[in-house]
């Protein structure tokens, strides 16, 4: 689902090569997790991959379903089916998070050439995906993220994800900030979606997200390339032993 | 202190354009005002308070022409129930005007109005604009009060079941308009007036409202997409106890509109409100001018501007709180922003403070900016393409004034008219 291949980004402003040749796959229907210490490249990856500004890929490929996704705006990106859960989400003062989920799930399903929902099944639709994510009809009338605690705004990402059901959802520390029962609904959001035809990248620095959101696939990160792949058992190792070992191992 | 020659020169030329309507109870007010603006002369560019604005096309003799604009969509306010007063190039349309009369209220027109030398607009038509004179001129007001042609005298006994809605078409590319209309409400009385369209070519408007204890006024106006046409306005507004007066104007595109908006809050615990939304591309210049004093205990001010501008439009904001010895328990508020779309685009602002009470609660800001390039990402991610998404935001920005607007159906036309402004504009 998820190809990528010798990934090489640089920061736009500046000479600094972040990214040094990203290898990954992620199929259909499996869940890949990405480790690794702070300033590796993480987040970068999955900005570059969503089309942030700020960033130049100097080397290599990566594609949705073959789709050259480094060619598309961000847009269609999403519309391909791409969903990145930011690691820090926006505030976004004046616009209404319902308001803001109509106009995107309806602007995709325009550039996919699909019907726009109507007012009352997208009411329906948000009210029942969102009370699985304990979120009130308040913070759905809210200005998007504004005034959100850490883990109200990361469960409105993933409120987004279940509304928007994209086919590749990257998540980017989304279990950072939460507490043991936002850990709990969060990843009970994520597992709802878990399906064949969807593939996940779950960015996270601990275990205990793991511990719910079961990967099939773990890849340690550092230095701007994919160090270490393996199975569950990796994030273990890394819980009890930190990176150092890993790093020692692969240098 | 004699005034400069070109400054004499160049009102004299104005006055000699113009012809001062004779007779009836406004001609002393009128004879009041023409010496008013003889002595003040007409703003030059010379002027401090003309600083950021350019009024020589608001004071040559002969209006610039402006073309007129082939409007593609329906008039605002067209669904909302309201007793509709035309007037063409500024001249009254009784046509196209519907009856004159509503329940509570007594409307008449100021160029019909009775002849005899008694009447109620007396205590305030040029009253509240003199007033208004001090501690800063405004000569175009007083202009306005000598040689309006024609406006509309409104009393409010008692709340009108709909609102009072002022229509103003411009069919001529050389008309230069000047009215001036007057409105009193009673104590405990209500009223909504609404005002739409460009009016003419050059576009000299002035209001006085007077407010009596526990009175209402809100006022939504929506000045004209016209593209070359003028404008100076003024609105003077005394308050009385406990009155609450609420204007909002969206003003789309116009070369040249100077609102100003003068509030004097003389009764405790009044309330007085002035929002604008502007939306402006190109050669557009938009100022607004308030000043607003209080002169009573325990009233409340807000001043709420917002102007997008983009392609080298220029936006200008001077506001000021005066708050007079004595008017303790003052809250005033004004903020005045702009979205900069691009780089051509200018803001300038020159919000003011005057203080001479030590209990109050005074607050200012004023902020020019772009688009705030992370939330536009964060709206491209989840699929909303960036003409959208800059659209939202630039909605988002503009809600802090439209807020203003009390009535959700207004403030819904305001909303919709501002959206498919901004689709016309998008940055091809
Ligand atoms: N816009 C930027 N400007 C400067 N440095 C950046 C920028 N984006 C990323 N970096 C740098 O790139 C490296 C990787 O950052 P990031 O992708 O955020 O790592 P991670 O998510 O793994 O913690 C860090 O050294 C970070 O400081
Ligand atoms: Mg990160």
């Amino acid at each position: 689902m998820l190809e990528i291949n010798n990934l090489h980004v640089k920061l736009e402003e500046e000479d600094k090569q972040i990214l040094k040749g990203v290898n990954l796959t992620v199929e259909a229907g499996k869940v890949h997790a990405i480790m690794g210490p702070n300033g590796s490249g993480k987040s970068t990856l999955s900005y570059v991959l969503s089309g942030r500004d700020g960033y130049e890929v100097t080397d290599g490929s990566a594609t949705l379903d073959g789709e050259d996704l480094l060619e598309l705006e961000p847009e269609e990106r999403a519309a391909a089916g791409l969903f990145l859960a930011f690691q820090y989400p926006v505030e976004i003062p004046g616009v209404g998070n319902m308001t803001f989920l109509r106009t995107a799930v309806n602007a995709q399903r325009k550039a996919r050439g699909e019907e726009e929902i109507s007012a009352a099944d997208f009411l329906k639709l948000i009210r029942e995906r969102a009370k699985a994510l304990k979120i009130d009809a308040d913070m759905l009338k809210r200005p998007v993220n504004v005034g959100f605690s850490g883990g109200e705004k990361k469960r409105n990402e993933i409120l987004q994800m279940a509304m928007l059901e994209p086919k590749m959802c990257i998540l980017d520390e989304t279990d950072s900030g939460l507490d043991v029962d936002a850990m709990k609904l969060v990843s009970d959001g994520v597992n709802a979606l878990r399906d064949e035809g969807r593939g996940f990248l779950v960015i996270t620095h601990y275990q205990r997200l793991l511990d719910h959101i079961k990967p099939d696939v773990v890849h340690i990160m550092a230095n701007g390339r994919i160090v270490k792949s393996g199975g569950p058992e990796l994030a273990l190792e890394v819980e009890h032993n930190g990176y150092a070992d890993i790093l020692a191992e692969v240098a | 202190m004699a005034l400069p020659q070109l400054k004499q020169d160049a009102t004299e030329a104005r006055l000699s354009a113009l012809s001062l309507p004779e007779g009836g109870w406004s001609s002393a007010a009128r004879a009041d005002a023409l010496a008013r603006v003889r002595a003040m002369g007409l703003p030059s560019r010379r002027d401090e308070y003309w600083k950021y604005t350019r009024p020589d096309t608001l004071v040559d003799a002969d209006a610039p022409k402006a073309a007129l604009f082939d409007a593609q969509e329906e008039p605002i306010f067209g669904e909302i129930d309201r007793l509709k007063i035309v007037f063409v190039d500024g001249v009254f349309d009784a046509a196209a005007s519907d009856d004159l009369s509503l329940d509570g209220i007594e409307i008449e027109r100021l160029a019909t109005s009775a002849a005899s030398d008694i009447h109620w607009a007396k205590d305030i038509y040029g009253v509240l604009e003199a007033k208004g004179q001090d501690p800063v001129e405004r000569p175009l007001a007083a202009l306005n009060t000598a040689f309006a042609t024609d406006g509309i005298l409104v009393h409010v006994k008692q709340t009108p079941s709909k609102p009072i809605s002022l229509i103003y078409i411009h069919s001529d590319e050389g008309s230069d308009a000047i009215l001036h209309h007057v409105i009193k409400v009673d104590s405990g009385a209500s009223v909504t007036v609404l005002e739409n369209g460009p009016a003419a070519a050059r576009f000299n408007k002035c209001m006085e409202i007077d407010l009596a204890d526990n009175a209402t006024l809100h006022h939504v106006r929506a000045q004209g997409r016209d593209h070359e046409r003028r404008a100076a306005t003024h609105m003077f507004a005394r308050l009385g106890t406990e009155s609450v007066f609420k204007s909002f104007t969206l003003t789309a595109n116009g070369v040249l509109t100077r609102n100003e908006v003068v509030i004097e809050l003389t009764g405790d615990d009044a309330v007085a409100h002035v929002a604008g939304a502007c939306v402006g591309d190109g050669d557009f210049h938009h100022d607004d001018t308030v000043f607003v004093t209080h002169d009573a205990v325990n009233c409340e001010s807000r001043q709420v501007f917002k102007k997008v501008l983009r392609n080298g439009a220029t936006g200008v904001f001077q506001g000021k709180i005066l708050v007079k010895e004595g008017a303790q328990k003052t809250d005033g508020y004004q903020i005045s922003q702009s979205l900069l779309l691009d780089d051509d685009s200018q803001f300038l602002a020159k919000p003011e403070l005057e203080i001479y009470a030590d209990d109050v609660a005074c607050s200012h800001g004023s902020t020019s900016g772009a688009i705030d390039e992370e939330a536009l990402f964060y709206l491209r991610s989840r699929g909303v393409p960036e003409s959208d998404a800059t659209d939202l935001l630039t909605l988002a920005f503009l809600a802090e004034a439209v807020e203003e607007i009390e009535d959700e159906a207004l403030a819904e036309e305001i909303v919709s008219r501002l959206s498919e402004w901004l689709v016309r504009h998008r940055r091809s």
